[in-house]
């Protein structure tokens, strides 16, 4: 879309193949994923973003830890104090086993932050960065995602995590035989006949939290991303053929109001990420 | 195949639509409840609006996630016979 004029519209891409081209990500592969459950590939671009917001994140973090005076905060200082709090109320609310709280909360605050900064790498303009890269490997159809989370291989991964440091603390609380005993006997009671009912609850039960875990993260930030793609349509058939004005204010309206909208989004989804975390790690301290 | 497109069309509009419903009815009675309780008590304004907005995401899940599906069917079509 660098060139207006009628022979650029001839040959520039229409709202599907732009569509398309900036929902395919940058694998192992080089060309799109066929299947849909594909493990051979590889998504680079979100392992790349996700790895540089970790980075950044913890990089932030420790400079303001480096400097920290208990004199007057700084700016920067008084902002990771808010979230520390906010972090460390909200463990302390749901997590009440004080040895286990040393690392769930700062696991709490890690998962907060990053997926904060993983989310928020949408609202950089949506050409800025695959431009930018198939301008340095000159192909010009070279892909690229930014947005780690609105991959579901991103938020699925963070979401099984969860449930691993899950299935850490119901052996570490309940113990091993604790919990087996647990898995069979728990929502219904610990009559033999319903020990395959139990156990199928259960397994249901972890299943189901940690897909929805992930999905919802997912579902948000590819929605929110979507919508930003089409936006950019209005704004790409204004610079094709020209129609009118009113086609590049409403790019700008419709974009400025959508990416207001999403700072709440983005915010949101790290906090109920955070959140259901914490509560997900608390259930496997008390006993059902 | 045009019958194929025309209902993965379809099929996305109504997973958009029947979550949608379901989302904006469940926000609208707890934001309702949400300004009921604060208007009863005002002290518990603070505490009950972060239970509303975590209470909020988890309503929007489900509906988000079908979006997520739909918007999937409708760009990145699983059901083309390619």
């Amino acid at each position: 879309m660098s060139t207006a004029g009628h022979e650029a519209a001839a040959n520039a891409p229409t709202a599907g193949e732009y569509i398309v081209h900036h929902l395919t990500h940058f694998n192992s592969t080089g060309h799109a994923q066929k299947n849909i459950v594909d493990f051979s590939v590889i998504n680079l671009d979100t392992l790349f973003f996700s790895v540089l917001m970790g980075v950044i994140g913890l990089f932030v973090m420790w400079r303001v830890a480096k400097s920290v005076t208990s004199g007057v905060p700084g700016r920067m200082q008084a902002a990771v104090e808010i979230v520390l709090e906010m972090v460390n109320d909200q463990a302390k609310g749901i997590i009440h086993n004080a040895e286990s709280r040393k690392f769930v909360a700062p696991l709490a605050l890690t998962v907060f932050i990053w997926i904060f900064l993983m989310n928020s790498m949408d609202f950089l303009p949506l050409d800025v960065l695959p431009n930018l890269w198939q301008a340095i490997t000159g192909d010009h159809h070279a892909y690229l995602r930014v947005v780690p989370t609105a991959d579901l291989n991103g938020t699925l991964g963070m979401s099984m995590g969860v449930l691993f440091v899950c299935l850490y603390y119901n052996i570490k609380i309940k113990g091993f035989g604790g919990w087996m005993h647990e898995l069979f006997t728990a929502p219904f009671g610990s009559h033999p006949l319903l020990y395959p009912i139990n156990f199928l609850m259960q397994v249901i039960e972890f299943v189901a939290k940690t897909v929805s875990h992930g999905m919802r993260l997912f579902g948000n930030m590819y929605a929110g991303e979507l919508v930003f793609m089409l936006i950019a349509l209005m704004g790409a058939a204004w610079a094709g053929t020209a129609t009118g004005a009113f086609l590049w204010a409403g790019h700008v309206i419709a974009g400025s109001i959508w990416a207001i909208f999403h700072i709440l989004i983005v915010a949101l989804q790290a906090f109920i990420f955070m959140m259901l975390t914490l509560v997900y790690i608390g259930q496997a301290h008390e006993a059902h | 195949m045009e019958h194929v497109l025309g209902f993965v069309a379809l099929a996305a509009g109504l997973i958009i639509g029947l979550g949608a419903i379901g989302a904006c009815i469940g926000i609208g009675l707890m934001g309702g409840k949400y300004i009921e309780a604060s208007a009863r008590q005002p002290e518990l304004m603070n505490a009950l609006q972060t239970k509303m907005f975590l209470l909020a995401g988890l309503i929007d899940a489900a509906f988000l996630i079908g979006v997520g599906i739909a918007m999937m069917f409708a760009f990145a079509n699983p059901f083309k016979l390619v």
